[in-house]
């Protein structure tokens, strides 16, 4: 009885959590070509409106034009070769006309296209330059800054300092990604062999989210990422916090994490900066603790998430390249907890 | 076999006969051998032409249910009907299925069955080769399905982009079952293309000069002529993408110094002309069933051929704006969105000549109709979000969204798909001999027409809100989820309607009113001869003077005579005025093409097993190459 009415109690708050984050979320529109929150974006969103406008006048002419010839009196006629001249020859001279205003259209278009498009892709000199590289189903974060010592990797989260032109260079380490976060600026592949870049320069701060847009393999649905745009200021903090070494556990549980971490292998595939584990195949943890996400914006970072995440990633994102550990649940406990450590 | 082998010296010609007497020995000369092995035999492009249309529709049906089960998995978020795995393979059949074995066949399929008798001539060019393409096609399309059911489909979609495809991420035999197919269904494509321009340049009725073909033949002429021109890119890249995965070479593999764009630009220079090797034949659907129902000739003839010949040739000026978001050089990428928005004018000049010709005839709303007045909607929304998507900054936010979806089923839906219902209702009864029902015929129109609407108008809005394309589930978060229940809705009625149509086929074979040769009153040669068309499609070889020689207020119809009537024979024209040429030989029915399509398919499918089916495979086919041409000893090779 006591716990039917907690499970109840529990379905009902995810229900209110639900509809709250549904009704919030179509306010911003967090993933939204509209949402636009950056130069290149609304220069994009622009055009798109124009283009809808012209789209709507021209499809609406065409099917007035039908519905006017089909419904309009007419003649009867005899024979289905008698065919007045007189029509043949104006219908001849309207359609010619049309056909001039249509390549007029679409040539006017072509214009307006190519001015967004160097708007798009106007080469301001980067103060933020960031280095993504796509992974089978993750996104690889490197932040390089003037010294070695402002160089840092993280993982599916960027932040952004608002106003400052941010370049945003694209590899990929397996095959095709691409690089999308609408409310900031279009989509750019992370085309194997080769480098690309695209900029973008935040106008607001707020947290927008991105996807990739190029079918990778099994889990493309669930290879997210999340863009922040901070003040200059908070994201210098956050910079300098990012570049920070992870904090070695003080309490017992915690050590015990770590060496966990090291003796069941995280450590071969995960990076944490200060510790033995510096494994590539896998996203940076070194401050795993301070995410909103998990698994590539798949869940929220909370333990419960985490720790079924830990237990059986294969459940949560079926066919991701992490392995299912056998822990016991003290291990898992431990390495959870050493995990939200690192803030 | 044939008598003319038996007796040189004898040549009885048509001239003299009597019309009972001529039929009979026409009918003994042309029909298809008894018996199912008899059927196998067959050479006539009226029973390879169904056969085609009847298993390319099948495909459309599994392809359909797989569209259906992709809309029940995104009807909400986070849904577990189908894992990620199966999914990835459920919309890479959809796409190549679609595509592949329902979208290209089933038009070069009524192009089989129509060409020769819009042109009035006795049969295709090449039968036999038509025969084995028939079969070739087959045999792909079952290869991919049953590969499919023994989870071994392919799950790199439909453009199988590498190096997804290739072995290092994709070991299993998915991806090559993928390019195998592609094997398949091009030497299919290729040989019909041939027989198809091959007729249309010498087997016209004399007098059909370049201004009197039928504007669905002048369609299919174009269309043949893109299929010459791009699938030998597509065959280059499945075939290279085999060679990677089979013997290791390194087309693709950057780390030798492979290019993983060189496959995108070999795709997509066949894949955007592939968008009018459909939507060429839908236009000229169009424009016959709207010449037949407007009551009169189609506005502006020269314009409507000169649009679909332009439309040919800017098709292969776009490939690259499937490419705009892979980091190719600005100026270049503009040029393509400039090439890209023009092609809209041939196809806007044709849609203003239509919209003239309904303007001036007197419209008879029948089903056929109905379905030509739903493309125009629909295309023309499609065609207008296409001129979106050719532009650099728009698609780089719409590629790979749903708004892409939504943009090509418009344009493909819209531009193909109606018309070939259309042309479905409108043709059904000089094929079967019956009317289609014109209750049920409305009923499939609106149903098909409401609900394509509400399945793909709300994928243009989930496009803009963020939604990539090929994702199996979404989060909950993104708040896709009314949209896309919508969507899925729609989607099943939209496959219901379908179910309508097969009813109607179904009920109406049995007890559909009869036809009688020209039930619509149509004006080109198809509806000259009875329904069904005999075997030897014409008694006597027409003669037209006229565009449209049925509506030519002559009586009745001028023949050439001098045939034979002891060996198949058509008549050659030649190739701008259709004046007559020479006779001749038509091959007899063989079980030769199917035998080689049977020897080509092992090693198709041995081939992606081990290259050594290369080496023992081949003498199979040489040998039942040998039989198919083997001299028999008549006055000219058979071919």
């Amino acid at each position: 009885m006591h716990k039917s009415s907690g499970q109840m109690v529990f379905w009902l708050r995810s229900g209110l959590a639900v509809a709250a984050t549904c009704v919030l979320t179509s306010c911003t529109g967090w993933q939204s070509s509209f949402n636009a929150q950056a130069a290149q974006s609304e220069e994009i969103k622009r055009i798109l409106l124009i283009f809808i406008a012209v789209s709507t006048v021209v499809w609406v002419a065409v099917m007035l034009v039908l519905l006017c010839g089909l419904i309009r009196r007419r003649a009867r006629r005899e024979q289905p070769l008698d065919i007045s001249e007189a029509f043949e020859h104006r219908a001849g001279s309207i359609i010619l006309l049309a056909g001039i205003a249509t390549t007029i259209t679409v040539l006017a278009l072509s214009v307006v296209s190519y001015g967004a498009q160097r708007t798009v892709f106007a080469n301001d000199p980067g103060t933020v330059t960031v280095k993504v590289t796509g992974h089978q189903w993750w996104w690889e974060v490197q932040y390089q800054g003037d010294s070695p010592h402002l160089s840092f990797t993280t993982a599916n989260e960027l932040s952004v300092p608002v106003g400052q032109p941010v370049t945003v260079q694209l590899e990929s380490a397996d095959v095709i990604h691409s690089f999308w976060v609408p409310s900031l600026t279009g989509k750019m592949d992370l085309v194997t062999g080769q480098q690309n870049r695209v900029q973008f320069t935040a106008k607001n701060p707020g947290v927008y989210r991105g996807q990739c847009a190029e079918f990778c393999g099994v889990q493309h649905a669930h290879m997210a990422f999340t863009v922040t745009a901070l003040p200059p200021d908070e994201y210098r903090r956050w910079r300098d916090h990012q570049n920070q070494s992870a904090p070695s556990p003080s309490d017992p549980l915690g050590i015990r994490g770590e060496q966990l971490f090291r003796a069941r292998g995280c450590g071969l595939c995960h990076t944490i900066r200060g510790t033995l584990a510096g494994g590539q195949l896998g996203p940076d943890l070194t401050h795993i603790g301070s995410r909103e996400t998990i698994a590539a914006g798949t869940l929220p970072r909370n333990s419960g998430n985490l720790a079924a995440w830990i237990a059986d990633p294969q459940h949560i994102k079926p066919g991701n390249l992490m392995p299912k550990m056998s822990l016991r649940s003290d291990e898992l406990i431990a390495i959870l907890h050493y995990l939200e450590q690192l803030q | 076999m044939s008598d003319i082998a038996r007796n040189p010296e004898r040549d009885l010609r048509d001239t003299g006969l009597e019309q009972a007497q001529l039929t009979a020995l026409l009918l003994r000369l042309w029909r298809t051998p008894d018996g199912w092995l008899g059927s196998l035999t067959s050479v006539d492009h009226k029973v390879i032409g169904k056969r085609y249309i009847l298993t390319a529709f099948a495909f459309l049906v599994l392809g359909g249910l797989l569209a259906v089960l992709m809309r029940l998995q995104l009807a909400g978020a986070e849904r577990k009907m189908l894992s990620p795995d199966l999914y990835n393979q459920v919309f890479t059949m959809h796409g190549s299925t679609m595509m592949f074995l329902f979208a290209v066949p089933v038009m070069e399929a009524f192009a089989v069955y129509f060409v020769p008798l819009m042109v009035g001539t006795r049969n295709i060019a090449f039968p036999r080769l038509n025969a084995f393409s028939y079969w070739i096609f087959l045999f792909g399309g079952c290869f991919l399905w049953i590969a499919f059911m023994f989870n071994v489909g392919p799950d790199v979609g439909w453009f199988a982009y590498v190096p997804l495809s290739s072995l290092q991420y994709n070991p299993s035999k998915r991806a090559d079952v993928w390019a195998q197919m592609i094997t398949f269904t091009e030497v299919a494509a290729l040989a019909v293309a041939v027989e198809i321009v091959v007729t249309v340049f010498k087997q016209r009725a004399v007098g059909m000069t370049l201004d009197r073909i039928p504007i669905f033949v002048w369609a299919m002429l174009v269309t043949s002529f893109l299929v010459l021109f791009a699938m030998p890119s597509i065959m280059v890249a499945s075939t290279t993408l085999i060679l990677d995965r089979l013997v290791n070479t390194h087309f693709y593999d950057t780390a030798s110094g492979g290019n993983v764009l060189l496959w995108q630009h070999l795709f997509w220079f066949f894949g955007h002309p592939e968008v009018y090797i459909i939507f060429i034949p839908g236009t000229g659907m169009v424009s016959m069933i709207i010449a037949t129902f407007a009551g009169r000739p189609v506005f502006g003839y020269t314009m409507i051929v000169l649009s679909l010949i332009a439309t040919g040739f800017l098709s292969f000026g776009l490939w690259v704006h499937h490419m705009f978001v892979t980091g190719l050089p600005q100026l270049g990428a503009s040029m393509f969105t400039a090439s890209s928005m023009l092609i809209a004018v041939p196809s806007g000049l044709q849609i203003f000549c239509w919209l003239a010709t309904l303007w001036d005839g007197r419209p008879v709303y029948r089903t056929p109709l109905l379905f030509v007045l739903g493309f125009f909607a629909i295309f023309v929304l499609g065609g207008l979000s296409g001129v979106m998507v050719a532009s650099v900054p728009i698609d780089m936010q719409v590629h790979d969204t749903y708004f892409v979806v939504a943009h090509f089923h418009y344009v493909l839906i819209g531009g193909a798909v109606f018309p070939l219902v259309g042309a479905i209702y409108y043709w059904f009864p000089k094929i079967t001999g019956r009317m289609l029902s014109e209750r049920i015929g409305r009923w499939n129109f609106w149903l098909a027409f409401v609900s394509f609407n509400v399945a793909f108008f709300p994928m243009h809005i989930l496009g803009l809100m963020g939604m990539p394309r090929r994702v199996y589930t979404y989060t909950p978060e993104m708040g896709w989820d009314n949209l896309n229940l919508l969507s899925s809705a729609g989607a099943v009625v939209f496959a219901a309607s379908f179910a309508v149509l097969i009813v109607n086929v179904i009920l109406s074979l049995r007890r559909g009113e009869l036809a009688g040769d020209n039930p619509w009153g149509a004006s080109t040669l198809e509806w000259a001869t009875s329904s069904p068309p005999p075997p030897y499609n014409f008694a006597r070889i027409p003669m037209v003077t006229h565009r449209d020689p049925l509506w030519v207020d002559s009586g009745t119809l001028p023949v050439v005579a001098g045939l034979s009537v002891e060996r198949r024979e058509v008549l050659l024209s030649s190739i701008a005025d259709a004046e007559p040429h020479t006779r001749e030989a038509s091959p007899e029915p063989s079980i030769w093409p199917l035998l080689t399509a049977i020897a080509t398919t092992v090693f198709f499918v041995g081939s992606i097993f081990t290259p050594w089916a290369v080496v023992w495979g081949t003498p199979p086919i040489a040998i039942a190459l040998s039989g198919w041409f083997w001299p028999t000893g008549s006055k000219e090779d058979e071919g």
